[in-house]
């Protein structure tokens, strides 16, 4: 099989990094915090192949953000690139052990436990003072990889995602594509009978809800030097929903599509937002619905469907 | 002593709370298989219409003591508006579905209803505190507890004497049971599914209103308030385990009693608590303390 999607990935990659040298600083920011996000929503997307939908990847996005900001704010790290791999490997651990728990749970058992986990993290980091409570803290790097960066929007940074967000996008496409990937679909469609040809569901689960939270860490570590401070918000069952809801929004067609679909979520939040603050989420649950219902398998099947035909 | 009798009551105070919060997520749950995302929202669509009309009736110089009657009314008015529209409007393009895509569904309602709020509202709060104060207060272990609290204890315990009632000893109660059990065969025998889930939601949407109404006067109606109830709501259901009555009541109580225990002792951690529990309950018992055996289908 010739790999159309990775060239594709390559390209995208090259686009990104050149178009990074003209864009303006607001958009840069808002393609670091995309990436960042997409990173998360890519996670989920695994997760959903697997027939689980999480309402608590909130958790290790905020697990990731906080990692970075208590290595950047206690122990005076300043380096953009360790901090990040810390974010993800705390998530990974974390996810480890809630994993090795939630490994038994489907459905709405699975959501709701999820939501529980991210909630209680939410309630300890608005209790604890030490971190800023309520309020959070600001976080600011000063290296990446030894390369000086200038601030949160900076083409260092923005290059930075632009390849994190590659890597884990064209990882996440080779797994896939393994026999240890294709039994994701296969727990989806009936578990049972993958259990009865000798695979183990549980430990695919639990590996998938690992790479999941990696993911998730990664990307919150990303959005949180990107945005420069962190809260305890990340953790909150809303921000978990909008994950789900771009998620949705992409379908799990092509591991391009959660990055395009929290870009356009993230463009169309700020323009939004800007001009119809209390209406924008209503427009968003409206696009949500058609989405269900007339189109389950996401906007990417629109250009699925397109190249289909002759 | 003090202390502890002092947790007991605020307990079952906030526990009645939750239980009258909780119980249209249940039925609604237990009959639809939907667990609705957007209760918080039709719980804080009560609390804002209560807030307008006993703010409208004490504008005019009404008789103070008629506004008691409002909260109800106002329940019953978002009841018959929302529910209706829901179920019509977009549920019921949807039954069959997975569990997880009607999650969805009431995520994306939650959204629409969170801004409509907004929208008719605005973002100012808005306080009727007059029932609250209205009733007075009696003194109990050395603290002052305002009687709208035993109003709040009174009302969850007529709620749920009600919903027992209806579906344990009216026809239409026993009907609904019998398509909880299995809706298929009850369409066969001849029962309406299709209007027995129009008065669900509709009964649904009316307790999570009434849950609304009767907190507004004890606050300031906020937009954010349907956002919080949500996850206690849940947290109460899924101890009990989803869809059961006596489940509610349980897990009310138990979440009740941790949560004012915790305010009292450890006020660091009040909210961590609650959702500790929660995810201790379902580790220990997965489907939560009162639900059934279900069979595995392969």
């Amino acid at each position: 099989m010739s790999d159309r999607t990775a060239r594709a990935l390559v390209l995208a990659l090259a686009i990104l990094l050149v178009a990074g040298l003209v864009l303006p600083k607001w958009a840069i920011s808002l393609a670091i915090i995309s990436l960042g996000k997409g990173l998360v929503v890519l996670g989920m997307m695994l997760l959903m192949r697997t027939g689980l939908v999480s309402f608590g990847q909130g958790l290790y996005y905020a697990v990731g953000a906080y990692a970075v900001g208590i290595l950047n704010q206690v122990y005076k790290f300043s380096d953009a690139m360790l901090m990040v791999a810390a974010g993800a490997l705390a998530a990974a651990l974390i996810a480890l052990v809630l994993g090795a728990l939630l490994a038994g749970y489907r459905a709405i058992f699975f959501a709701m436990l999820t939501l529980a986990f991210s909630m209680i993290l939410y309630g300890l980091l608005v209790k604890s003072s030490a971190l800023g409570s309520t309020d959070g803290f600001n976080v600011d790097a000063r290296t990446l990889a030894g390369i000086p960066m200038g601030g949160g929007a900076s083409y260092t940074l923005y290059a930075f995602a632009s390849i994190a967000a590659f890597l884990g996008a064209w990882g996440l496409h080779r797994y896939q594509g393994s026999l240890l990937g294709r039994i994701a679909p296969a727990i989806r469609d009936n578990e049972l009978r993958v259990e009865y040809l000798g695979a183990s569901v549980r430990a695919v689960v639990l590996l998938n809800y690992v790479i999941a939270a990696v993911l998730s860490g990664a990307g919150g570590a990303i959005v949180a030097l990107a945005v420069g401070h962190i809260d305890p918000e990340m953790a909150y069952w809303t921000t978990s929903g909008e994950f789900v809801f771009v998620a949705i929004l992409a379908g799990t067609g092509s591991v391009a599509a959660p990055f395009l679909g929290s870009a356009l979520f993230e463009a169309i939040r700020t323009v939004a937002y800007q001009y119809s603050p209390y209406t924008w989420q209503m427009v968003l649950g409206a696009a949500m619905l058609a989405v269900i219902m007339f189109l389950p398998s996401g906007l990417w099947s629109l250009f699925e469907r397109r190249r289909a035909r002759p | 002593m003090d202390q502890l009798a002092a947790v007991l009551v605020d307990g079952v105070i906030y526990s009645s709370w939750l239980f009258i919060i909780a119980l249209g997520l249940t039925l609604i749950y237990g009959v639809m298989r939907i667990l609705n995302l957007a209760h918080g929202s039709l719980y804080a669509l009560g609390a804002y219409v209560a807030a307008s009309l006993v703010g409208a009736w004490f504008a005019n110089g009404y008789p103070p003591m008629g506004s008691y009657a409002l909260l109800p009314a106002a329940a019953v008015i978002v009841g018959l508006v929302a529910g209706p529209l829901i179920e019509r409007g977009v549920l019921r393009f949807l039954y069959g579905k997975d569990e997880i895509v009607l999650v969805l569904v009431t995520y994306a309602l939650f959204l629409i209803l969170e801004d409509l709020i907004k929208l008719v509202w605005g973002v100012e709060s808005y306080v009727i505190s007059e029932p609250y104060g209205l009733l007075g207060s009696f003194e109990l272990a050395g603290l002052p507890y305002p009687v709208y609290n035993l109003v709040l204890v009174a009302a969850a315990l007529v709620i749920g004497a009600a919903l027992t009632w209806v579906l344990q000893g009216t026809r239409a109660g026993k009907l609904l049971v019998a398509v909880i059990h299995d809706r298929e065969m009850g369409a066969a025998l001849g029962i309406n599914v299709s209007r027995m889930y129009l008065v669900t939601f509709t009964a649904g949407t009316m307790l999570a209103a009434v849950g609304g109404a009767l907190t507004a006067p004890t606050v300031s109606v906020l937009p954010a308030m349907g956002v919080e109830v949500i996850v206690l709501a849940f947290a109460v259901v899924v101890i009990g385990g989803l869809g059961s009555l006596p489940g509610a009541a349980l897990g009310a109580l138990i979440v009740g009693l941790v949560r004012s225990a915790s305010v009292h002792y450890l006020p660091q951690y009040e909210l961590f608590s609650i959702y500790l529990v929660m995810a201790l309950v379902l580790l220990a018992r997965p489907k939560g303390l009162f639900a059934g055996v279900e069979a595995r289908k392969i």
